[in-house]
């Protein structure tokens, strides 16, 4: 029986001595849990509050201090079917809400500013046709310059200090036009206004902002979005430690363990952190680690890194590199290397508005010079010039490319795919070959009974159904295969040889060749367990067992026109049969994470995009190192954290519609650029000209916005 | 036109009326848990 979860560690101080606890809860399929849940905690003595937010699945539990041991929530969660894993939210996460409000508050600004100013205007618009007076025209416009000045100066803040920064930097991003249009706008109708002009240009400027602040807002809540799923996983995924208290043990979560702490791991779990063995002996699986199938045996004094999966014996560990810093040396030195080798992708947006900037402004400037040229005034030279920056006003341009990343990674949300960097859309489509790791990636990453078609069905069955009583990794791959989860009475577990139990009045053995009687297997392709039973005897093959629809996601993924490769830093042997099974024939095994890396900058040296899928520790500088990378949620942590996208569940579908959602995305950025460079090429000279009221300019912003607005949708598959 | 002096500004304190109520529902927290309100107001736990 597994100690008590030590929480302490989780629960934070609030005010007038209370404690609070954060959990990710599992398991809640309707609104009706939200019900079962609180009112369960809440009836836990002391507990004050209770809240569950059902959109991130996430339950709030305050308690006065003292009055509970935290373990308890846990257990009356339990008792109702569901799991709770205490959660420590990220600091990114935490920014990103920040951030989101403020951009909400925002909104709300722009979005009130805009109507009532709209209202305004479009009284002086139908006025200026029919009959309006000079005064009420003059009272409307410093009605609107009292609302659009301060409402801008509010909601424009995101895109003035990012327009800042870029310049300070000497660099231009979509920004910097916006922020010097709505500046010029707001300027030239205060300027209008106080000379009892009679157009002014307050609306066109705050509806800009409204429009863009939207589309920020919705691209800000499905990273959110996606963040929160992903902080769950981890917190599902996050592993308790059995750490030495004296004599005693006791359960503490991953994340406090320290160098020199000593910890107990018992079959069948993995190793929390890098250590020394001090005493037992055991054989581990490093397949997350290096990639390796085979087990290694282990003995006291052997080092063991974080993340292999004890196999059959107890261990005693003393810790020498904890949390975040249990990597091999060698791997991080690697990741290093590859992240800051890695060149900086100069986005679609990017280089749109290097092209866009210089000609709306050098027009712009054009336009001022011709008109003085052709003998206007200063002033109306000037305001038709401004008038050219408010209707290129790039509301369409800076819509066009996060429309769609909203719309794209919610249809990559659905398909179980996970983006975590904003721009890895572009640079999925860009992909042209598509390196695969092997174990855990084309393959499920817990091993399976490879040659259950050559064994009797009835003896595979009582096999498994004996398997069920051990936790040695081979036995726990074989269980799965019980299709009977009941397991066997007495049976007898012998450590680091079988299990044993009389079954119908023959004794039966699972375990090694030895012990079962039978004489070893000379195959190599993966490990073998043996079973012997009233005389009838099985070698079972336990190996990596390909995801269901590898072969049908490898066949499309070749249909579209993508190069594809395995590198594994599992033996040949292991490597050849899923090639061959995939019809892959660009494959290697046994490498090493250097020799990975050095292929991966091989190919991307010959011009080629490689998109990079691994999940191991080994892979880790290659996804770094790689144009674009994923990898499945099983994947180690560092891993994990270096993949440009996470995928969920067994099959390997995700692969695919990530690179088919990336491309259909990166066609409707493409066209929804176009679609803006048409309307600014057929709008602009109706501006030079001096034709363009703030009517039509109002009419030409919206019309556009939502035209590539509507396009974006359609990448919605 | 009189009328106008006060009635474009009652109508834009009405909006900063609504535009505060919106403010201050975002900073209580209102929007954090928009699929939970929906299921919370089917549950009659209260009565």
């Amino acid at each position: 029986m597994a100690a008590a979860l030590d929480l302490t560690h989780y629960a934070k101080s609030e005010r007038d001595g209370t404690l609070a606890l954060d959990l990710a809860v599992e398991g809640i399929t309707c609104g009706a849990c939200i019900g079962r849940i609180e009112g369960a905690v809440k009836l836990l003595p002391g507990v004050i509050e209770a809240r569950l937010n059902y959109t991130n699945r996430r339950l709030h539990v305050a308690w006065s201090e003292g009055a509970l041991a935290p373990a308890r929530i846990l257990d009356a969660l339990a008792e109702h079917g569901y799991r709770g894993h205490p959660f420590v939210p990220l600091r990114a996460e935490q920014e990103e809400a920040a951030e989101a409000r403020k951009l909400t508050r925002c909104m709300a600004v722009a979005g009130f500013a805009a109507m009532n100013v709209m209202l305004l205007s479009v009284s002086v618009w139908s006025g200026n046709v029919t009959d309006i007076t000079p005064e009420t025209r003059d009272f409307f416009h410093w009605a609107s310059a009292l609302i659009a000045l301060p409402a801008a100066a509010y909601a424009g803040r995101p895109f003035f200090t990012s327009a800042w920064r870029a310049l300070r930097t000497r660099a231009l991003n979509m920004d910097v036009p916006i922020s010097l249009g709505v500046i010029l706008a707001l300027g030239m109708s205060l300027v209008e206004t106080v000379h009892h002009a009679q157009h002014a240009y307050f609306d066109s400027a705050i509806m800009l902002l409204f429009f863009l602040l939207v589309g920020r807002t919705l691209d800000h809540a499905m990273r959110r979005k996606t963040r929160a799923v992903a902080g769950n996983l981890a917190a599902l995924r996050a592993e308790t430690a059995n750490r030495f208290s004296g004599e005693e043990i006791v359960s503490v979560p991953v994340a406090v363990v320290k160098p020199g702490d000593r910890l107990l791991i018992r079959p069948g779990e993995r190793v929390p952190a890098d250590g020394t063995v001090q005493s037992g002996r055991s054989e581990i699986d490093e397949s997350l680690i290096t990639g390796e199938t085979l087990l290694r045996a282990i003995a006291p004094g052997a080092t063991v890194y974080a993340g292999s999966l004890n196999a059959s014996g107890t261990l005693t560990l003393a810790v020498t590199a904890a949390g975040g810093s249990s990597v091999l040396d060698e791997i991080e030195k690697l990741l290093d290397k590859a992240v800051s080798a890695k060149s900086k992708v100069m986005r679609l947006a990017d280089r749109a508005t290097r092209i866009y900037a210089p000609v709306v402004h050098g027009s712009a400037l054009l336009t001022v010079i011709g008109w003085l040229i052709a003998g206007a005034s200063l002033h109306d030279a000037m305001v038709t010039a401004i008038a050219v920056l408010i209707i290129t006003c790039p509301c369409a341009l800076a819509l066009a490319i996060p429309a769609v990343q909203v719309v794209a990674s919610g249809a990559l949300f659905r398909g179980n795919v996970i983006l975590a960097s904003g721009d890895a859309l572009e640079r999925l489509a860009e992909a042209d070959t598509i390196i695969f790791d092997k174990t855990g990636t084309l393959t499920l990453p817990e091993p399976h009974v490879a040659n259950a078609a050559d064994i009797e069905p009835a003896l595979l069955q009582t096999a498994a159904r004996l398997a069920l009583s051990s936790r040695h990794p081979l036995a726990l791959a074989l269980a799965r295969e019980a299709a009977q989860r009941v397991p066997f009475a007495d049976v007898v577990e012998e450590a680091g040889r079988g299990v044993r139990a009389t079954i119908e009045t023959a004794e039966a053995r699972l375990g090694s060749a030895e012990f079962c009687g039978v004489t070893a297997s000379e195959d190599q392709a993966g490990s073998q367990i043996y079973f012997s039973h009233a005389g009838r005897a099985a070698t079972i093959c336990i190996g990596q067992k390909l995801r269901s629809d590898a072969r049908e996601v490898v066949d499309a993924l070749r249909a579209l026109g993508l190069d594809l490769h395995i590198l594994s830093g599992d033996r040949v042997q292991a490597v050849r049969p899923v090639a061959g099974a995939l019809g892959i024939r660009q494959w290697a095994g046994s490498l090493t994470p250097t020799e990975k890396i050095a292929i991966v900058e091989t190919l991307e040296r010959q011009g080629r995009r490689v998109l990079m899928v691994g999940d191991g520790l080994n892979d880790a500088p290659s996804l770094a190192a790689a144009h674009v990378s994923l990898s499945p949620i099983s994947a180690a942590d560092v891993t994990q954290a270096q993949a440009d996208a996470v995928f969920l569940g067994d099959r390997l579908s995700p692969v695919l519609t990530a690179v088919t959602t990336a491309r259909r995305a990166r066609s409707l950025m493409r066209q929804n650029l176009w679609l803006a460079a048409i309307y600014n090429f057929i709008a602009v000279p109706f501006a030079v000209a001096g034709f363009v009221t703030p009517l039509i300019a109002a009419l030409a912003m919206s019309g556009s916005s939502l035209m590539v607005t509507v396009n974006a949708l359609r990448a919605r598959t | 036109m009189n009328v106008l002096v006060y009635l474009v500004p009652l109508a834009l304190a009405l909006g900063l009326v609504g535009l505060f109520a919106f403010l201050w529902a975002l900073r209580r927290g209102q929007y954090s848990d928009l699929e939970g309100a929906a299921h919370r107001i089917l549950s009659d736990d209260d009565v």
